[in-house]
């Protein structure tokens, strides 16, 4: 079918181009604009794919899932969707199977404790099967386009007025939460640049924009700065297992200077940010990277700092 | 009672006095009397938001010359305030004997002594200190520096100085009262073309010494007295270019002290030969064999294999690592970590790479990730402070933070000459405020760039804490 063909063709394109700009080259694309990119690349895959069954879908999703994320290792954004993605096609497919919701999770329960593996075979094809699940991943998309809103509705809660508020580098969740906070409530932000490529600079412009009144400082008075911050707010990466962040390149410091004089420190983050994995990182992965990309690649360039041996990246826990 | 008698004849002895000079003319009488018994009132009950500005009468303000009639008023007004107290303590003594011996202490006459006087550079938010400052440099006629526009508020008790125009354009070329070697010193702490408080204060001591060489007594006058008089308006001028580091001050106030303590039987030829041999003895012992011994016993510290983690530029670590490089040959590679905007690291880079050392280069934010492969932290002080703590560039105390974090050891070098009895608790308290070369930012956003002022508690020679 001509059609199919050229589907399938336009889609391998846009794979194609996806990954290509997750490896590198251009500006850095928000977390989120990668998740809504990753989840209509998926929702693609199964519209115009070649499946039958819930499971050559589900084994589709996950060839294509690790190339997406074996492009950009760094970008867990990617790996978290597709995570997600099976697990709707697992529930829709339960869904169809005729289990109710409860009885399937006491059942999960008791199979971890007595058989310990799904022994679900997920050969069984059902006709509507791509159409719920299309419908489940429409709903995600939805859900994505709310989460900087629905942290920012929580801004109030936290600031208060004539406060000292820090911040470092540039993290849109936290720009639109402190902008919320501004439109009632008065205070001071102190923003570190987060050297070399001084993202700190552009927060502070758009902060001052909304009228709050910003300061930018240098990475090197974060401790000196910290006895007069009342809350430390901050964006971040990715969520690990463990609770471990992995941050902007200078978080870790500020984590430490704010544990030292007892500031509470928030981050903001949404849920698409959270990955399941825990493992700590290893450096070879990222000075890999580093030696083949160019120097002024998009996402790695947030993170790194220019070395001459070693490209490091900060983690916080 | 005896006491409160004698407190009183010693009272009124002092306002006939007031009273004799007040004729002679207003602008002879000594603010320090002035001052001292309107606080008559509140010091019963001492008040330290108060103090300071009193502190500050006795020092070298000018009283304005008011006519005759101020003077008399105030001594009218004194001598009300004498009466009002006399009754008050009359009173007391009838009540009882055991809160008489309290109540002379809390109404002296003489002036408070046992304020502390704040330093002028932290109290640029009291409009009456900056005047006092005003008045101090228009009579020594050095030029006072403008302040900048818009201020961080965090900092408004601290100098917030605008980089226009350096401060030389405001004078006159050649100035009567500057010494032109002075106001090139000057301009080279101003652009940060000295830097560093080890060079700074060489910088200073050189050009203290072709001061003495150019100096000629006038006549009637004694080199000892005149000579110190001559060097507080460079002091001055300088301080204004760029505050004064410790190590300065403190050869500042060792030259002060020789040139004061010099006999009277020299000539002054052989008085200008001893001050100039002092001053080289102090640069040789203070600052050069400091240096050496210094280095001598880090570098016993240094082993093979190390791997060392120094911040900024400091010329003492420098000295250090290139001396353990070159003549004991040890096997080490150095991490150099830099900060914005100064970007000192490089100028530490650069020397060790010509030496052979083998180098990385960070900026701050990474030391996270550097750390867990160093073994030392070598790192330079601008001070010590009198509870222990190290004043050093700013981000010393985040390596410092970090480096307890990942069980580093922290070894600070630093001179005895640097030495200071000064306290601080925080980056806050006393400061300087340098000035940022940032692309423009709208208004509305304060760039903040803290120049000094990483205070930490160090252990010297061990692990540390701040």
């Amino acid at each position: 079918m001509p059609g199919a063909a050229e589907r399938g063709a336009e889609l391998r394109e846009q794979m194609e181009a996806f990954v290509a700009r997750l490896r590198g080259g251009g500006g850095r694309p928000r977390s989120e604009d990668t998740a809504r990119h990753t989840l209509a690349l998926l929702r693609k895959i199964i519209a115009h794919g070649h499946w039958g069954s819930a499971g050559e879908l589900m084994e589709l999703i996950r060839a294509e899932g690790r190339r997406m994320a074996a492009a950009q290792p760094s970008e867990t954004t990617v790996g978290n969707m597709v995570r997600r993605v099976l697990k709707v096609i697992r529930e829709e497919y339960g869904r169809l199977r005729g289990r109710s919701e409860e009885s399937d999770q006491q059942e999960s329960l008791h199979k971890l404790l007595t058989s310990g593996g799904l022994n679900e075979d997920f050969n069984t094809s059902y006709p509507t099967l791509k159409a719920n699940v299309i419908e489940a991943i429409n709903e995600l998309l939805i859900e994505l386009e709310g989460t900087t809103d629905n942290i920012a509705m929580q801004a109030l809660e936290h600031i208060h007025s004539n406060e000292v508020i820090m911040t470092i580098g540039y993290s849109r969740t936290v720009e639109a939460f402190l902008k919320e906070a501004a439109r009632k409530r008065k205070f001071q932000v102190i923003v570190a640049e987060c050297a070399p490529f001084c993202q700190g600079h552009e927060m502070a412009v758009r902060l001052s924009k909304e009228n709050i009144e910003t300061t930018v400082m240098s990475d090197a008075a974060i401790f000196a700065v910290m006895s007069r911050v009342n809350k430390v707010i901050i964006g971040t990466k990715t969520i690990l297992a463990n609770g471990a962040l992995i941050a902007v390149s200078g978080t870790h410091t500020l984590a430490l200077a704010a544990k030292h004089h007892s500031t509470p420190l928030i981050v903001c983050a949404p849920m698409f940010k959270l990955s399941p994995q825990e493992r700590s990182w290893q450096r070879s992965m990222f000075t890999a990277q580093c030696l083949t990309t160019s120097r002024q690649s998009s996402l790695l360039s947030s993170f790194l700092t220019s070395g001459v041996t070693r490209l490091p990246i900060s983690t916080a826990s | 009672m005896s006491r409160e008698e004698k407190l009183q004849l010693r009272k009124e002895k002092k306002q006939q006095k007031k009273k004799k000079r007040s004729e002679k003319g207003p602008a002879a009488e000594p603010p320090e009397q002035g001052a001292a018994p309107e606080p008559g009132q509140p010091r019963v009950t001492p008040h330290p938001s108060s103090s300071p500005t009193l502190a500050d009468g006795p020092s070298d303000g000018e009283k304005p010359t008011g006519g005759k009639s101020k003077a008399e008023l105030r001594a009218e007004r004194r001598a009300k305030q004498e009466a009002e107290r006399a009754q008050k303590q009359a009173k007391k003594a009838e009540l009882g004997q055991a809160a008489t011996p309290a109540k002379p202490r809390l109404t002296p006459t003489e002036p408070p002594t046992v304020v502390k006087r704040l330093p002028e550079h932290v109290q640029v938010d009291d409009p009456a200190a900056l005047r006092k400052l005003a008045k101090k440099l228009e009579r020594q006629q050095v030029p006072l520096r403008q302040d900048y526009g818009t201020k961080v508020n965090l900092f408004s008790h601290l100098h917030q100085y605008s980089r226009k125009k350096p401060l030389t354009q405001q004078m006159s070329i050649p100035s009567t009262v500057i010494h032109p070697a002075v106001v090139r010193l000057g301009l080279q702490y101003s652009q940060g073309i000295i830097n560093g408080s080890n060079a700074r204060c060489i910088a200073l001591l050189e050009v203290f010494k072709q001061l003495i060489r150019d100096y000629s007594t006038p006549p009637n006058e004694e080199l000892s007295r005149d000579l110190v008089a001559k060097l507080k308006p460079h002091i001055s001028f300088l301080n204004q270019c760029r505050p004064l580091s410790v190590s300065m001050g403190n050869a500042i106030k060792f030259l002060k002290k020789e040139i004061s303590c010099l006999p009277d039987t020299l000539r002054e030829e052989e008085a200008k030969e001893k001050l100039q041999s002092t001053i080289d003895n102090y640069l040789r012992e203070k600052i050069v064999l400091a240096a050496e011994a210094i280095s001598k016993s880090a570098f016993e510290k240094i082993n093979d294999h190390d791997v060392i983690l120094v911040y900024g530029c400091s010329s003492l670590v420098n000295r250090t690592l290139c001396d353990a490089h070159m003549q004991k040959g040890r096997a080490f590679r150095v991490i150099v970590v830099d900060s914005r905007p100064r970007l000192e690291g490089r100028e530490t880079l650069r020397r060790l790479v010509r030496k052979g050392i083998h180098c990385t280069y960070v900026m701050i934010n990474a030391i996270s990730y550097v750390l867990p492969e160093v073994s030392k932290v070598l790192l330079g002080a601008h001070a010590l402070l009198a509870n222990g703590s190290v004043m050093s560039r700013v981000g010393t105390s985040q390596i410092a933070l970090v480096s307890k974090a990942y069980n580093v050891p922290v070894l600070v070098c630093c001179e005895t000459y640097k030495f200071c009895e000064r306290v601080q608790t925080d980056s806050f308290v006393s400061n300087e405020l340098g000035m940022v070369s940032v692309p423009f930012f709208p208004p509305g956003i304060c760039s903040l760039l803290l120049r000094l002022g990483s205070t930490g508690h160090a252990e010297l020679s061990c692990h540390s804490s701040s």
